[in-house]
């Protein structure tokens, strides 16, 4: 549906993002992750033939965004990283706007209108001026301007940013709906996202792509060992030394608590029957044993800390 | 509707929500009225003086007497009024980012901008369809020439149509309305001292050229009454010159 095919984007001698290559599948959710400044809004906005690539070439559904600009944009429906609102519209005013933009008929306008409102739960606002609205209520609006079209591809920068935790639930679950129908790329930093609500990661650093996975399998490729969190009732001064000497133990550090211990095990072996047979032995009581599975968060680090230069470069494009 | 026309009514929505619309229109109504009001006073106070000196009713020329003058100060007026409508156009859609919006629908630039323009001459010729009520008037009172009249308002209107264009250029370069009201200033007073360049170099090649470049001998020529040819192609071909360069300042916003 999409193919981003080794694009690079200069601005003057800085370099935003070098030979970016990926292909997103029909119905796929791709997530997009990368600090500030890796470059994630450049991309998206060559995507969405607002700009385009110094180097290399991107097709949507088909069409190239530098030949068939205005085919592509019909087909895509963008929320910009902060959405594009007009303070002094109303919300069923912006709306209709934003679909005769898009060239839909005037019919088609009001019964796409009714559902996005329904779909993004705007009822309540639908005549309020938007200059009043929540933060919330804003991004709302914005997403509803992406989708006003039903397009087929839809590219959201940041999409649950300002919302409040219930909002960003219903975001994602809307997001996940539309998953299948649609082929989406969003950009997030914040990880759990991604975790929750993509079939594939990108993760982009400094203008490069560093890894491209699954969620899943990105985080068991990064894994070197097995990791297990134990809680007990009374450690005795000397239990970390003690449970090291388990066989098959690599490394024992202290959790959070003293209560609390991380035990690192060789990879592949599952310790837990041991551990949990050794605790009983010892009699300082079993509260909690369980398995620890690196996060998104952890392989994110380690692959963009890998060759930290000291001074980062700015992205002009994140003014 | 097409785009344009959605376009076009998403800003006149804009400008009636807007104080500066009002503030605009209610300063440039009440200049153009009191203007017209000096003007026929000064015009009765001739007649009173040409009756006691001469003891007869002479014909007194209204066109010259109170169109002229009018039309003259009204262009001076435009000059400073006009970039206040212009200044938001594309500064406060670069500012909100809302140019993102426009530029990823399947509109072009041209069309972005030929709206944007259309929006503001349709508010600029409202206001200027208005201040007709002042000929209007008068005409129930004295004889007058009509045709010096309707070639002042062309003139008024192309001059406006050119003053709005150099407004939207001045608006695509910053994203900061004041600057871009300053800007756009800057560009007609620009074109208006070519005027007196021109003047001041006199005949030669160069002369004619600065002369023929400024919009003031073009002007003065339509509120005389003359309908020539080349007046109205130097309006046409310079708002659409403005219009051009500001749709390559979009454009070139996009590379960078």
């Amino acid at each position: 549906m999409i193919r981003v095919q080794h694009i690079t984007k200069r601005y003057g001698m800085h370099v935003a993002i070098a030979n970016v290559t990926f292909d997103v599948k029909q119905g796929e959710i791709l997530g997009f992750l990368g600090p500030n400044g890796a470059g994630k809004t450049t991309t998206m906005r060559i995507i969405t033939c607002f700009m385009p690539p110094s180097e290399g070439t991107v097709e949507v559904a088909g069409f190239d965004c530098f030949e068939h600009p205005q085919e592509v944009k019909q087909r895509i429906g963008y929320l910009p990283e902060s959405p594009p609102l007009y303070q002094e519209l109303t919300v069923t005013e912006y709306l209709t706007f934003v679909g005769r933009l898009k060239r839909l008929s005037a019919s088609r306008v009001s019964s796409r209108m009714a559902h996005v409102i329904e779909q993004l739960g705007l009822g309540e606002v639908r005549h309020r001026v938007i200059g009043h609205l929540s933060k919330g209520f804003r991004q709302r609006v914005g997403l509803a301007q992406a989708l006003i079209h039903d397009p087929p591809v839809l590219i959201l920068d940041e999409p649950t940013v300002g919302l409040d935790p219930k909002q960003i639930i219903e975001i994602r679950e809307l997001i996940k709906s539309l998953a299948g129908s649609h082929t989406l790329i969003l950009s997030t930093h914040i990880l759990s996202e991604a975790t929750a609500i993509c079939d594939r990661v990108v993760i982009i650093d400094r203008g490069h792509i560093v890894a491209e996975d699954t969620p899943a399998q990105l985080s068991s490729r990064m894994r070197q060992s097995e990791k297990m969190s134990l809680t007990v009732k009374h450690p005795s001064h000397d239990w970390l030394e003690r449970l090291a000497a388990i066989p098959g133990v690599l490394h024992v550090v202290q959790g959070a608590t003293p209560e609390t211990s991380i035990i690192e095990c060789e990879l592949g072996r599952d310790l837990r029957e041991d551990i949990s047979q050794f605790v009983v032995e010892q009699g300082v009581g079993l509260l909690e044993l369980k398995p620890l599975l690196l996060s998104l968060e952890e392989v994110f680090l380690q692959l963009t800390q890998q060759d930290e230069q000291p001074t980062p470069q700015k992205d002009p494009s994140q003014v | 509707m097409t785009p344009v026309n959605t376009l076009i009514a998403k800003e006149l929505r804009c400008f009636v929500v807007s104080p500066v619309f009002y503030v605009v229109g209610a300063v440039f109504l009440f200049i153009a009225g009191f203007l017209a009001h000096l003007m026929v006073v000064n015009a009765g106070q001739q007649a009173v003086r040409f009756l006691q000196m001469q003891n007869t009713y002479a014909q007194l020329n209204l066109n010259e007497l109170v169109f002229r003058p009018i039309f003259h100060s009204l262009d001076i007026v435009l000059i400073f009024l006009l970039p206040m409508l212009t200044m938001r156009l594309f500064a406060e859609e670069r500012k909100l980012r809302t140019i993102e919006l426009l530029l990823t629908s399947p509109i072009g630039i041209n069309e972005i901008i030929s709206a944007k323009f259309m929006s503001v001459l349709l508010i600029y010729l409202g206001l200027l369809g208005l201040t007709g009520l002042t000929p209007v008037v008068l005409s129930f009172y004295s004889a007058f020439n009509w045709d010096p009249i309707l070639t002042g308002y062309l003139g008024l209107a192309l001059q406006g149509a050119f003053f709005l264009a150099c407004g939207v250029l001045a608006s695509t370069l910053t994203e900061n309305q004041i600057v871009a009201a300053f800007l756009s200033f800057g560009i007609i007073i620009v074109f208006w001292l070519m005027g007196g360049l021109g003047a001041m170099l006199g005949e030669t090649t160069l002369g004619t050229v600065i002369s023929y470049l400024s919009f003031a001998e073009h002007y003065d020529r339509l509120v005389r009454g003359l309908l020539e040819a080349k007046d109205i192609v130097y309006y046409l071909s310079g708002t659409i010159l403005m219009l051009f360069i500001a749709h390559r300042v979009v454009d070139s916003h996009r590379w960078q």
